[in-house]
């Protein structure tokens, strides 16, 4: 039997949704990227907001978030995503306005823009993906590495004297009075992306009740950079990541 | 007849913002240039334009706000002083990279630091070569009294539309801290959403089933696309230098001697001017309006007849260069200049003059 | 018509909001105006100035070393632009907290108690108009009913109650001003 005899519209089992395009993603096997970008495509495709959303990319893996999903996109300098963010919801009060940072762009080097951003409230969504590692420049430290954890930049493990502890950055943000929801998944299972589905969904539906800033951030794993398979990095994540980092939602209302 | 107001070169600016159909202004205080996001805040401009105006958590924040709001083919604005300035210039290499348009007003203190906040012009080359990093140049516009502060903002849209290119305002401590009469011009609406989506088919005004997504970056890690990239806007700067120099003369017809000097000082210059021809010397000025395109044909037209130029700045030796080069060593090039947020006299302008010519 | 004058003294005394109406009259009377204040750290000591420039033609710098007036509040603005008056120009001043007289002979020196004059008016806040209207006495380069139409431009609409007042205190002023030396 031929491809060409199985792909036949009677075979079809599942299609993707046509937000994502049919670009091939550079990300690593195991990445979380390419699950949580499917996630917002499908988001956006249920919404019926393709027309109305504006992406707002960072630097880092995710720099080329706009290969992968059919909608206007701004690329931001690196940490400045929420400053664009901000501009453009308040210009175009009537769209979907979310950025896609990682932990280097969002805790890190942008800490000032994401702050204040949602301190003011801005009425935009924010998806930050945690991996506790710079994946883009070669696996170095982030703001939210593990203790003890080896990166290229902490060779003998991040150790408090030299590093300081990880930025609990998802909690400090969820004290601040202009975010109406914080929480925070993961996607290593189909049980978790469901759930991470179900917030991104919420949180673009605060956008359109004006509720102020929506913050998901999804615990993920960087097999690459942490120097594992996909599956053992997954279990690592669970092990490891999830003690430091607690699923589930920081705030709601 | 049409209204004059008086205000200070900061007040107009912003007046000029929100009566130029302005859709975003975002700031953050710093002297000598607050009064421009304290006017806009007094004056509501969202309750009746529907401009709006935020005051930001830094300027690198305010800069990022335009890269943002222009991605949108908005008309949108900030302004800072020299310190701020610096911290823009990421963001202006990202805005000229990714060819948005904007307008940013530098009212320039002295530097380097924190300097002083007493008026300075030694963000010339900042200005004019670029500032942040990589191949890239933004039109300069150098206002010298509250009306030009005025209609800078208007022509800075305009040209900054033109080229999809920041363009900058840089204006000084006097010009921006002076109040003189200013004529309010016709009101312009600001653009539908509509308009723009027409207008600026590259704008990130949502993906419609009818085009393909638009794309805001300065992204491109293929050599072949990126040099393309740089060729297309090193072209655009070959057409500004072509098609939108703008310079001011005075008594240059008969000169022998020319001083170039912009901003606050073209205007103290041009007492010096006088006094210089009340005693017979044949001494006209040019002031180069716009720095970047730089006035370079106009200089190379005036050569021939002249002794010597000479180029009066509050830096210590930034905008001779430009001269220099257009010059090519064919008259001697003299300078004088003030520093420190020191602002001279005419006449020690004049004295200056007189023992550089003496010598 | 060309008028260049520097009016300095301390921050409070209403230096530059004197500079602003003078300079909206000029508008108001078809002339051109700059009004180039001092700022920041050179306001050191609490002083402030203000260089204000009335003329029929485009005026070209704004910030000038020579004065055809100089209106002076305090004793350091006394010491510093003394010099800088133009020979047979006028030096206006308030003799209210002064040690050192200005000594010049070939110029022009008026006093303006404005500080009395004011309390007497029962209003301490139009100190600057009764200065104002000392110095409109001796140089009338501006006419009355457009340093009133002036008055209303600076002021904000619900400040526009106060004109009679201020009015009032230029008039007083005018009467006040007396000749120490004449040039």
């Amino acid at each position: 039997m031929d491809v060409k005899d199985i792909i036949k519209p009677e075979n079809k089992v599942y299609s993707k949704t046509s937000v994502l395009t049919d670009n091939v993603m550079h990300y690593c096997p195991g990445c979380s990227h390419g699950t949580v970008h499917k996630l917002i495509a499908e988001v956006i495709d249920e919404m019926g907001i393709q027309d109305k959303t504006i992406g707002i990319s960072p630097v880092g893996c995710s720099v080329f978030a706009y290969n992968y999903l059919d909608i206007d996109w701004q690329q931001a300098a690196h940490g400045r995503a929420p400053a664009l963010a901000t501009a453009t919801a308040r210009l175009f009060p009537d769209k979907y306005v979310f950025t896609y940072q990682g932990d280097g762009d969002l805790a890190s080097i942008g800490t000032a823009e994401i702050m204040h951003a949602c301190n003011r409230g801005e009425n935009i969504v924010v998806i930050f993906i945690n991996n506790a590692i710079y994946g883009m420049t070669g696996g170095q430290m982030a703001p939210t590495t593990l203790m003890g954890m080896k990166t290229a930049t902490s060779p003998y493990g991040r150790c408090e004297e030299l590093h300081g502890k990880p930025l609990k950055i998802t909690e400090l943000i969820s004290q601040l009075e202009g975010t109406c929801y914080v929480t925070r998944q993961s996607v290593q299972s189909a049980a978790a992306a469901r759930k991470t589905k179900r917030a991104i969904r919420k949180a673009f539906e605060n956008c359109s009740q004006k509720k102020g800033t929506s913050f998901v951030e999804v615990v993920s794993a960087c097999n690459s950079g942490w120097k594992l398979s996909p599956v053992k990095a997954n279990e690592w994540m669970v092990e490891n990541m999830f003690p430091n980092y607690p699923l589930g939602d920081l705030k709601d209302r | 007849m049409a209204e004059h107001i008086l205000m200070k070169g900061n007040e107009a600016i912003a007046i000029s913002a929100i009566r130029n159909g302005c859709d975003g202004y975002f700031g953050y205080p710093i002297t000598p240039q607050s009064e421009i996001m304290e006017t806009l805040m007094v004056e509501k401009p969202w309750e009746t334009t529907g401009m709006v105006v935020l005051q930001a958590e830094s300027e690198t924040s305010s800069i990022n706000m335009l890269y943002g709001g222009a991605s949108c083919g908005k008309k949108v604005m900030t302004s800072s002083s020299s310190p701020g300035l610096s911290l823009m210039c990421e963001g202006l290499s990202y805005l000229a990279g990714a060819e948005l348009p904007c307008v940013v007003v530098n009212v320039v203190r002295g530097g380097p630091g924190l300097g002083t906040i007493q008026p300075g012009q030694g963000d010339y080359f900042q200005a004019c070569k670029g500032g942040g990093h990589g191949d890239y140049k933004m039109i300069v516009l150098a206002p010298s009294s509250a009306q030009e502060m005025y209609d800078f903002v208007d022509l800075g849209f305009d040209l900054a539309f033109k080229y999809l290119s920041p363009a900058l305002i840089l204006a000084d401590g006097v010009v921006g801290q002076m109040m003189e009469k200013v004529e309010l011009r016709p009101m312009k609406d600001r653009m539908s959403n509509e308009e723009i989506a027409q207008k600026y088919p590259w704008a990130t005004t949502g993906k419609t089933p009818d085009r393909k997504q638009n794309v805001i970056t300065s992204l491109a890690l293929d050599a072949a696309v990126h040099e393309r990239l740089n060729d297309k806007l090193q072209a655009k700067y070959k057409q500004m230098e072509e098609e939108d120099v703008r310079f001011e003369t005075y008594m240059c017809e008969d000169a022998e001697h020319v001083i170039v000097a912009y901003g606050c000082m073209a205007r103290i210059c041009e007492s010096t001017i006088d006094q210089a021809r009340a005693e017979g010397i044949k001494l006209g000025l040019l002031r180069p309006i716009t720095l970047f395109p730089f006035p370079t044909k106009e200089i190379q037209r005036l050569t021939p007849q002249l002794k010597t130029i000479m180029s009066v700045e509050l830096s210590a030796g930034q905008m001779i260069e430009d001269i220099r080069l257009a010059v090519n060593g064919q008259i001697p090039v003299n300078f004088f200049g003030r520093l420190g947020g020191i602002v001279p006299s005419p006449e020690e302008v004049y004295e200056a003059f007189k023992k550089e010519i003496n010598k | 018509m060309k008028e260049e004058i520097i009016i300095a003294g301390f921050g409070g005394q209403g230096v530059l909001s004197m500079g602003k109406i003078l300079a909206y009259s000029g508008i108001m009377q078809g002339q051109e105006v700059t009004w180039m204040p001092s700022y920041g750290p050179e306001m050191r000591g609490g002083t402030a100035n203000v260089t204000v420039i009335l003329s029929d033609k485009k005026i070209s710098s704004p910030i000038i070393s020579k004065f055809d007036t100089a209106i002076i509040l305090n004793q350091q603005s006394l010491d510093k632009f003394e010099d800088q008056v133009k020979p047979g120009g006028i030096l206006i001043y308030d003799p209210n907290g002064i040690t050192r007289h200005p000594k010049r002979t070939d110029i022009t020196i008026c006093s303006i108690n404005a500080v009395d004059i004011s309390a007497e008016l029962g209003n301490s806040k139009a100190y600057n108009m009764v200065v104002l209207g000392g110095y409109l006495q001796k140089k009338s380069v501006v006419k009355m009913e457009n340093v009133i139409k002036g008055l209303k431009k600076s002021l904000p609409e619900r400040h526009h109650s106060l004109i009679p007042m201020n009015e009032k205190a230029i008039q007083e002023g005018m009467n006040q001003i007396k000749d120490i030396n004449k040039a």
